[in-house]
Order: structure tokens, then C-alpha cells, then sequence
């Protein structure tokens, strides 16, 4: 083989894998986007119906109820406007409480949203940023509707 | 007074900083013996100025001087002595100064050890690393002042965030800031080869083993930092695809290249283009971290600051950085071409596929860490980008990474032949996919994934075997000490390292097939089962430590009627911050992990437990030590000394013969 042809080949080798490589990277992260949606939005059937997202907002006072297995929770994530109730199995992070923001991934089914993941704060000073944008955007909204 | 002290020296660093970033930059341009002499001692005395300073912030911290804003609001009187040192770091501003004190260290350990360097070379790696110091403390000193008093001083702290009051705290930060901040040294020594154009195989040689070093501290620190989530966080996981962890992880993965692409330069003076870029890719990700860690983008454990100026400073600093290094690169690229050519089956290719695979994965982690609040800064949506995407690249990314690193050193320099290669490795490689295939149906776990993960796995040990033994046999007749004498330490590393990629591959998949997890209630008395141990929770009992009080859960552990541990989880509540935590207590083993950790106490007096059974986890740190270790082997070849006591000879025949 040539040097040249043996350059073309290294490059266009190279070139293909890298191609390769990109469309790979780029497919699934088209696959695996989860979606953020406030209470509010989900309320308005705005959310995907049987895919994965997140809803931020606050943990709704007096929900938190537990099934007899102890293990199996239930609460409602509000953004102030609107209340979609949750449910969950498995342990809650410390920070999880009543009045105080959180992050839940899941799925919805018939108006429940099944939380695979719980997610709070880290420490006593910071909000979830998607629980405060919640929050405000629902509060924000009701400003507009009260002018 | 002993904070504005810290406070002046601190001002003098950055003068020193100046100092050495312009006097031996523009000596080496004029070729002034006597402007680049000015290097060495400006480096050494603004390290002693940051120490000072570093002592004197830790001296409030220790002595609670809460007149301080720094020690208030992150320590407290209570708080045990070895994390008020702590603390001194966990948080912004004293991370910064810790930053700055690294950058020094290593700058002070490029004077000491680098002596041998060409005296312009040598000046324009510390000029360069002065104006990275100058950007850093300069940075510090304007929008996060460490030193800032609080008037009226506080009468007791706020103490430190309990979940960073954890011995695996106190090593991670140094650990993986030595890491990120060393990139700076090879960064730096390829801008000084562009400055003075010469980018040829001794430049490779000065630069790989300060690669090496950093290369082997981020390793260390990023599996530190694993190693912490896992037993601290409290839900069993090792590694969460958090964007601060990808900070962390990216740079490790152009550094991963970038050893590997220098080895090439050295030995045959290929990919010096590529080399460059990977130098100046791997520092820009180190700065890119700290930008994304330190300027509140990020809400996690790790972003203290939420002040948009400095993340805008920090931000400023990436693009001048990136973009002078770039233009300067662009400017000297018609330098770099040519070198060692090779053919299409040689060591040379199975690198530079390595090489673009790595760049690929570190772009991927870029592209999922970003993109997100891209599409927040740009107010489009909100999106988060968890594990299942990360999870989808990796897999298909690293397969051929390994299985390259697998043939790569059967492979000769320059050229080979491919059947040759093939009929070497294929052995090993056939018999790792039957040990694949019969473990998978031995732990009745069959999966592609555990399969892959498994043949894989075996297939890095045999190959591993397989290579020390070509290597021992290469060297017939003579006796065994002496072959094994004949190993050369970089060989050592090489295989060390790689060896632990298996190691960890184990640990991944076996954790990843066969880990099982149950979340229960658990009254006194009571027994629960999982994977073959029984778990018997005995009540909880009120417990105090130095700074908090605790409710600590008492698990009896046992197998087959005889007990293993007293497994004592607890619930803590830091009493500065009222703060609730949870930590975990493990029966470790070293083939599998026992964790337990209490979730909440139920009404009726039971608590809800959470039970994880964690095979071969302790396989993913074991991997990480053996990389890191291998690192430490190569950095370590005597080779590296051998040419630099040449170079010193050269350059000081040199010096003799200029003044002559």
C-alpha cells in the first residue's frame, strides 16, 4: 500500500469512528432528556403522558401520609396554584418536610405521579432551583390573573 | 490582627504572582539571563506568602474566631478540631485560597525538581503558571475575600455542613484539587513549547511525568470523592453522574489521553499537534470545573457561591485562558506538523483510536453537563440529563477503549502486522468470553451487559498475564531476578494501571448485575432477609457526639445463624444548623458490602431501615488504587532522571560555553 492511500484510510477510519461515536452520543441524549413541569402545567395535561420528567415544587402541608407497609409514601407537590398528588416507595431524603421544597422524578399515571426519585435540598440554606422556579412562575401567573 | 496579616500576605502573593508571570516571560523573549532568574525565587516566595496566609485563616477557624465571616458561618466552637481545620476549605472562598496554595506547591515543585530545564523553557513555564496564580488570586482577593470580618463578631458559629464532617472529607478536596490544578503544569509547559516553538520528544519527556503526577491525584481524589457518596449520602450509590462529579470526571478523561498521546510524542515524535490540544483541553476542563463547582450554576453539596460575579469572573478567566492558548496554537501549528509516521496496524493507531474515544466521552460528559443550563441560561425549559443517558454512551464508548487498550501493547511501534496481532490476543480473548458467559450463568444474572462487563473484565487480567509473561520470556537464559529487574518501573505502571481497569470493570458489573436493596419497617425485635443475611433490628438508643445528638439503630447482622456484626446506623441532628443526617454503617468484605443506613422514625415507635447487599463494590476503589498506583510507577521511572541529569550536563556545557 501506498503512504498516501495508507493516510487515507488511517483518516477516513478515524473520521468514520468518530461519526459514529457523535451519532451515538447524540441519540441518546435525544432518548434520555428528562423534562421538567411545574404542578401547574401538569394540571394542564401539558406533561408527557407514560415518559419519565420532574416536577418541582412545594411539599403541600399535612400530606405526607404513609401506607401500613411504613415503606410506601404518599404527599402532593404544589407550586401554590395547583396540587398533583405523589407517590412513593422507598426512603426520603433528611431534608424532605412538609412546607419545604422538592424536586420527584417519575411517571404519571391516572393523575398520580409515581416518583421513582425524591430529591431535596443538600443543606438548610438552598431551594431546589426547579422547586423555587415552580413556585414563582405560579405566583407570577397569579399576579397576571388578579391585575 | 492575624486575618489582616493573612489578608496582606495574601495581597503580596499576587504581587510576587505579577512579578513572575511578566519578568521571566519577557527574559526568556530578550533572552535575559538576569530577568529569568527572577522565576524561581518569585514562585518560591509567593508560595511561602499563600502559606502564611492559608496558616492564618486556619488559625480563625481553629481558635473560633467568629469575628471572621468565614469561620462563623462554617464552624463553630463544638466543632472537633480536625474538621475546624477542615472547614478552612469547605467552602468557597477558602477552597480558593486552597486552589492558589496547590497551584503554588506545584509551581514550587516545578523549580525544585525541573532543574534541569533549558533556563528560557524553565521561565516561560513559570511565567505562565505566574499568570494562572495572578488570575486565581486576583480572583479571590476582589469577589471572595476569605478574610472579611464580620462586625459585630458572632458569638457562636454556624458551623460546618455535616455531611463534609467525614474523614473521607478531609483528603478528597487536597486530593482532587492537586489533581485539577497539576494540569496546569503540563499546560503550561506546552504553552513555553509553543512560545519558544520547539515541540519535540524531550519536551514530551519533561512534561509526561508532571502529567502523571496530577493525573494520579485526580484519580485518587475522584475515587476519594466516590468512595464519600457512597458511605455518606446514604443511599448506596457510587457514582450519581452529578455534574460535579462529571467536573471532575472530564478532565480526567483528556488527562486519560493526553498521557497516553505524550508517550507517543516521546517515543516517536508523533501527534505533537494533537499533544498540544489535548494539554491545553485537559486544563481548560480543570478551570471549566472550578467554574462550574465554584460559581453556583450547579446547586449540589459542592456549590457554595451563588454570587453571579464570580461566576462571570471565573468564566471571563476560561475564555481568555482558552482563547490565548488557542490563538497561540493557531499562530505556531505550521510548527507541529510531521513527526514518526506509522502504519495503519501499529501501537500508534490503537492510541489514537483510544485517544479520539476518550475525547468523544469526555465531549459527551461535556455535552450533558452543559446543556442543561444552556438551556436554563437561555430561559428555554428546564431539563435534567441523569444516569440512563450517560449510562447508554458509556458502555459503547469504553467497550472499544479497553479492547484497544488490550491490543495496544501486543502491537509493535511504526508497523505491524494484523494477523500476527490477532493470533496473539485471540487465545485470551476467546477464553474471557466463555469465563464471561459461565460466570454470568454461575450468578444466574444473564445479561449483554453482565456478560460484556464480565468477558471484559477477564479478558484485561488474562491479556495482563499474558503480556508479563511475553515480557519475562523476552530475555531467555537469564535468571529470573534479572528478568524481572529488566521491567523498566513505566512498564510496571503501564501494566498496574491497566490491570486496574479490569479490577474496576469487575467491581462495576457485579455491583451493577447483583446488588440487591429493600426498604423495610422495622420494629424491636424484628428480622428482615436479603441475598442470604439476616438483619435483626434490636431497638435504637440515644447517642451524643461532639456536635450532635443521634438516635443510633442497633442491626444484628448474621448468615446462616451466626452473627457476622453489630451494625449501628444513625440519625444525626447537628444542633448549630438543626440540621438532620443520616449515616450509614457497613459490614465491609472484600467481596461484597453490607450497608444499612435508618431512613425515619414512624409514629408507632418503628423506624424504616434500608438494607443493601453490595457485591464487590469495594473492586471499583481497589481498580481506581491500582490506576493510581501504576501512575505513581511511571512517574517514578528512573529514566526520567537519567535524561534530566543529561539535559542538566547539556545545559550547563552550555551555560560554560556561553560564557567562555
Amino acid at each position: 500500500m501506498k503512504a498516501r492511500s495508507k493516510r487515507l484510510m488511517l483518516v477516513g477510519g478515524g473520521v468514520a469512528l468518530l461519526i459514529a461515536a457523535v451519532a451515538l452520543v447524540l441519540s441518546a441524549f435525544q432518548q434520555n432528556l428528562v423534562f421538567f413541569h411545574t404542578p401547574s402545567e401538569v394540571a394542564e395535561g401539558k406533561a408527557p403522558v407514560g415518559k419519565t420528567f420532574r416536577i418541582g415544587g412545594m411539599v403541600e402541608d399535612g400530606s405526607i401520609a404513609r401506607e401500613a407497609d411504613g415503606v410506601t409514601v404518599r404527599f402532593a407537590i404544589t407550586d401554590t396554584a395547583k396540587v398533583i398528588p405523589v407517590t412513593y416507595k422507598g426512603t426520603l431524603p433528611d431534608l424532605f418536610k412538609e412546607g419545604k421544597g422538592a424536586v420527584v422524578q417519575g411517571k404519571l399515571e391516572a393523575g398520580v405521579f409515581q416518583a421513582s426519585e425524591v430529591l431535596a435540598k443538600h443543606d438548610e440554606n438552598y431551594m431546589p432551583p426547579e422547586a423555587a422556579h415552580a413556585v414563582e412562575q405560579a405566583q407570577q401567573a397569579a399576579k397576571t390573573l388578579s391585575q | 490582627m492575624i486575618p489582616e496579616l493573612g489578608h496582606f500576605a495574601l495581597i503580596l502573593a499576587l504581587v510576587l504572582s505579577l512579578v513572575q508571570a511578566v519578568v521571566p516571560l519577557v527574559g526568556a523573549q530578550r533572552n535575559s539571563m538576569a530577568l529569568m532568574a527572577v522565576g524561581r525565587p518569585a514562585a518560591q516566595g509567593q508560595f511561602f506568602f499563600i502559606l502564611f496566609s492559608y496558616a492564618c485563616l486556619t488559625w480563625a477557624f481553629i481558635t473560633s474566631d467568629f469575628s471572621v465571616e468565614l469561620a462563623a458561618t462554617n464552624s463553630h466552637s463544638a466543632t472537633p478540631l480536625m474538621y475546624k481545620i477542615t472547614g478552612v476549605w469547605g467552602n468557597h472562598e477558602g477552597s480558593l485560597l486552597l486552589w492558589a496554595m496547590s497551584l503554588s506547591l506545584w509551581t514550587v515543585a516545578v523549580t525544585v525538581f525541573s532543574r534541569h530545564l533549558p533556563e528560557a523553557f524553565m521561565a516561560r513555564v513559570l511565567g505562565v503558571l505566574g499568570l494562572v496564580s495572578a488570575g486565581f488570586i486576583s480572583f479571590t482577593l476582589v469577589t471572595s475575600n476569605p478574610f472579611e470580618r464580620l462586625l459585630p463578631g458572632a458569638g457562636e458559629g454556624r458551623d460546618l455542613n455535616p455531611l463534609l464532617q467525614d474523614p473521607g472529607m478531609i483528603i478528597h478536596p487536597p486530593l482532587l484539587y492537586m489533581g485539577y490544578v497539576g494540569f496546569s503544569v503540563a499546560f503550561a509547559f506546552a504553552i513555553a513549547a509553543l512560545l519558544s516553538g520547539r515541540l519535540d520528544a524531550a519536551w514530551a519527556r519533561w512534561s509526561r511525568p508532571w502529567t502523571t503526577v496530577a493525573w494520579v491525584f485526580l484519580t485518587a481524589g475522584i475515587a476519594v470523592g466516590s468512595g464519600w457518596a457512597y458511605y455518606e449520602l446514604g443511599w448506596g450509590g457510587w457514582w450519581f453522574w452529578d455534574p460535579v462529579e462529571n467536573a471532575s470526571f472530564m478532565p480526567w478523561l483528556l488527562g486519560t489521553a493526553l498521557m497516553h498521546s505524550l508517550a507517543v510524542t516521546e517515543k516517536r515524535g508523533a501527534f505533537r499537534s494533537w499533544t498540544v490540544l489535548l494539554a491545553i483541553g485537559a486544563f481548560s476542563l480543570s478551570l471549566l470545573g472550578t467554574f462550574l463547582v465554584r460559581s453556583g450554576v450547579i446547586t449540589s453539596v459542592h456549590a457554595f457561591a451563588t454570587d453571579p460575579k464570580r461566576g462571570l469572573y471565573i468564566l471571563a478567566l476560561l475564555v481568555i485562558v482558552i482563547g490565548a492558548s488557542l490563538l497561540l496554537y493557531a499562530m505556531r501549528a505550521n510548527k507541529l506538523m510531521g513527526g514518526g509516521s506509522f502504519g495503519l496496524v501499529s501501537r500508534e493507531t490503537a492510541l489514537l483510536g483510544n485517544n479520539v474515544l476518550l475525547t468523544v466521552a469526555s465531549a459527551s460528559v461535556l455535552l450533558g453537563t452543559l446543556y442543561p443550563l444552556f438551556l436554563d441560561a437561555l430561559n428555554l425549559g428546564k431539563i435534567s440529563v441523569g444516569p440512563p443517558y450517560f449510562e447508554a454512551v458509556f458502555v459503547p464508548l469504553m467497550t472499544p477503549v479497553v479492547v484497544l487498550m488490550m491490543f495496544g501493547p501486543f502491537l509493535r511501534w511504526k508497523d505491524d502486522d494484523l494477523v500476527a496481532a490477532v493470533r496473539k490476543v485471540a487465545p485470551a480473548f476467546i477464553a474471557s468470553v466463555l469465563i464471561g458467559v459461565g460466570v454470568a450463568f454461575a450468578v444466574d444474572h444473564v445479561t449483554w451487559r453482565t456478560v460484556l462487563g464480565l468477558s471484559l473484565a477477564a479478558w484485561v487480567v488474562l491479556a495482563s498475564i499474558q503480556l508479563l509473561v511475553g515480557r519475562l520470556k523476552e530475555r531467555a537464559g537469564a535468571s529470573a531476578s534479572s528478568r524481572l529487574r529488566s521491567i523498566t518501573a513505566s512498564w510496571w505502571g503501564m501494566w498496574l494501571a491497566h490491570l486496574g481497569i479490569g479490577v474496576f470493570i469487575i467491581g462495576v458489573t457485579m455491583v451493577g448485575s447483583l446488588d440487591r436493596h429493600l426498604d423495610v419497617k422495622m420494629k424491636e425485635g424484628q428480622r428482615a432477609e436479603l441475598a442470604g443475611y439476616t438483619f435483626v433490628f434490636r431497638g435504637a438508643v440515644e447517642a451524643q457526639g461532639a456536635n450532635y445528638d443521634a438516635a443510633r439503630g442497633q442491626i444484628e447482622l448474621s448468615r446462616d445463624g451466626k452473627v457476622l456484626d453489630m451494625l449501628t446506623p444513625e440519625k444525626r441532628l447537628y444542633w448549630a444548623q438543626g440540621m438532620p443526617m443520616t449515616e450509614a454503617s457497613l459490614n465491609i468484605g472484600p467481596f461484597r458490602d453490607v450497608y444499612v443506613s435508618l431512613g425515619e422514625q414512624l409514629d408507632d415507635g418503628a423506624w424504616i431501615v434500608s438494607l443493601y447487599y453490595k457485591p464487590f463494590i469495594s473492586w471499583i476503589w481497589m481498580g481506581c488504587l491500582l490506576m493510581a498506583l501504576g501512575g505513581i510507577f511511571a512517574a517514578a521511572d528512573v529514566r526520567y532522571r537519567r535524561m534530566a541529569a543529561r539535559d542538566a550536563a547539556v545545559a550547563s556545557g552550555r551555560r560554560v560555553a556561553a560564557s567562555a
